[in-house]
């Protein structure tokens, strides 16, 4: 907490002095962007509370977008779609293999991009840049252009597949990040006391790493349970929850969804905010 | 020797996939926006070229609309983005972290759910256009949804928080002391904001129009959700062809039009504002 207080304290105290003989005026600026920044949070956070309230909605028909009352009922009928959890624990298994490919992977080529200076260095960089940069649209256009061009059956794991790809760069950056920071005397003094490269690594290195690992796999998961656009143009006859949901648009999307939306996004804030806190202790 | 393999050792999984599943496919692509055919009989290449005249005559419109909406949209999401970095990072004190938290709150809602709750909430008889058509503050046929101002706003809701981002962390390494330097020299505040901070922050700015007119004008989601039939992008098209009609070549040729297209624009904007600023931008 006190971390966090310190860097900003010297800044108005030195701004104190200077804004003094116009204090009404920049009091007021302050309000109104004050005011502004809590418009824009509350246009945020205004689909969210829709999501969350309508799982609770005692619709009758098919569309759910008018408030008949309040009930728990959909919470005991969470099932009534099979295929809906079906798509709901394809979401889960596939974020979780991808995350476990997209973990090793990235990592690997975090340290490698943080501690060498190697020969192909620049182009690896621009491939990692183009992955992080370029449409969903076009990868998924030219991931699936590939798989017909090959007779490849477009399912599961291709979305698996697919879902490496584009996270696989997210974490070597986080990786890298951390690696870069490392203070390499630490290593040495423990190869000087006679430990292996194995040992080194394993009990020095990989501990100083692992936050910059846990945030890439964070990451990673939280990108593959949200996909749809890369999703779409991989999946085949596999549905995930996101492909669901875009299917029954049209028809009308039930509460359940919002049921699952909330609890998605209530474990999201729960990780984040304990992310957040430790974060801070460990600083 | 060992010091030597040892990086290409690590890279080499990792980046065998990126080869393997994002440069590869791309000459895939290539290949089949020139062949001619149908799902049935197959597809065959003939280095039809013709396909990519046909596809740019075809969906002129669909192109010239997208670029309008990722334009229109980034311009709000700068609008409503910079007031909103620049009091988390001068203002918020230490409820920093928190308040970055709040920005990005949406993301742990699905992109696909964000969207369609936003179809909820602006309904015809939805819990927001309803009570103002019962009390006659609105006509019965008002709506909003299958309107350009559905789509824009979408896009712009989606794609809000990777403007306040990067503007976040360039007004964060302004110096206090180069403000206060300002003021000491007389500056009004409106003038050590114009002419020093804007300035400072503005390659957070260009790093935030590239994150966010890239995805917006290549997005299909919020104008097949929000949007009618006048609001059809060049996505939808391209996810059409692909997903729909199975007329691959069809698709593959538009893809690479997009592509093009935004890399010439990506390296005019880079040209415009100095290669240096735009790779510091793209560096973060």
């Amino acid at each position: 907490m006190s971390g966090s207080l310190s860097p900003a304290l010297p800044a108005e105290a030195r701004q104190a002095p200077v804004g003094a003989p116009r204090r009404p005026r920049a009091r007021w600026g302050d309000r109104l962007l004050y005011g502004y920044t809590w418009l824009v949070l509350l246009w945020l956070f205004a689909p969210i509370a829709v999501m969350i309230a309508f799982g609770f909605n005692d619709t009758k028909s098919k569309s759910n977008v008018s408030w008949q009352g309040f009930t728990f009922k959909w919470w005991g009928r969470l099932g009534d779609y099979p295929d809906l959890t079906t798509a709901v624990t394809n979401s889960i298994s596939i974020a979780l293999l991808a995350t476990l490919v997209t973990t090793v992977l990235g990592t690997l080529m975090g340290i490698a991009l943080g501690r060498y200076r190697f020969r192909g260095q620049g182009p690896t960089n621009l491939v990692m840049f183009a992955a992080i940069s370029s449409p969903e649209l076009v990868m998924g256009a030219s991931l699936l252009s590939l798989f017909i061009s090959l007779g490849v059956q477009t399912g599961y794991t291709t979305i698996v597949l697919a879902h490496v790809l584009f996270s696989v760069s997210f974490v070597a950056v986080t990786v890298r990040a951390r690696v870069v920071g490392l203070d390499a005397s630490v290593e040495e003094a423990a190869r000087d006391l006679g430990a292996s490269t194995w040992i080194t690594f394993w009990r020095v290195t990989f501990p100083m790493i692992l936050p910059g690992v846990v945030s890439g796999a964070l990451l990673a998961f939280a990108l593959s349970i949200d996909d749809f656009v890369i999703t779409q143009f991989t999946s085949g006859a596999t549905i995930t929850f996101p492909l669901w949901i875009y299917g029954a648009v049209r028809i009308g999307v039930p509460p359940q969804v919002n049921i699952l939306g909330t609890l998605i996004f209530a474990v999201g804030v729960v990780i984040a905010v304990i992310n957040t806190v430790t974060s801070r202790r460990r600083t | 020797m060992r010091q030597k393999i040892a990086p290409y050792l690590l890279i080499l999984p990792g980046g065998l996939w990126l080869l393997c599943f994002l440069v590869v496919p791309l000459v895939f692509m290539a290949s089949v926006s020139t062949q001619e055919g149908d799902v049935v009989n197959g597809f065959v290449q003939t280095f039809h070229l013709a396909n990519f005249g046909n596809a740019l005559g075809e969906y002129k419109t669909q192109f010239l609309r997208s670029a309008g909406y990722g334009l229109a949209g980034t311009a709000l999401t700068i609008l409503l983005a910079y007031p909103v970095a620049y009091w988390i990072a001068f203002k918020a004190g230490a409820r920093k972290s928190t308040y970055l938290l709040l920005v990005l709150l949406p993301f742990f809602v699905s992109f696909v759910l964000r969207t369609v709750s936003w179809k909820f909430l602006l309904a015809d008889d939805g819990i927001l256009l309803q009570p103002l058509k019962d009390v006659g503050l609105l006509p019965a046929d008002f709506h909003v949804l299958q309107t350009t101002v559905a789509v824009i706003g979408g896009l712009t809701y989606n794609y809000l928080p990777f403007m306040v981002l990067p503007i976040y962390v360039a007004l964060e390494r302004v110096d206090p002391r180069v403000v206060e330097a300002a003021q000491d020299l007389y500056a009004t505040r409106r003038d050590s904001f114009l002419r020093i901070v804007l300035p400072l922050s503005l390659p957070g700015v260009f790093a935030g129009v590239l994150m966010t007119f890239v995805p917006m004008t290549a997005d299909y989601v919020n104008a097949s959700i929000l949007g009618g039939p006048a609001n059809t992008m060049i996505g939808n098209i391209i996810q059409t062809e692909y997903l729909v009609n199975n007329d691959y070549p069809a698709g593959a040729a538009l893809s690479f039009i997009l592509m093009a297209a935004m890399l010439i624009g990506i390296f005019a904007y880079a040209k415009a504002l100095g290669t240096e600023n735009v790779l510091e931008a793209a560096a973060r």
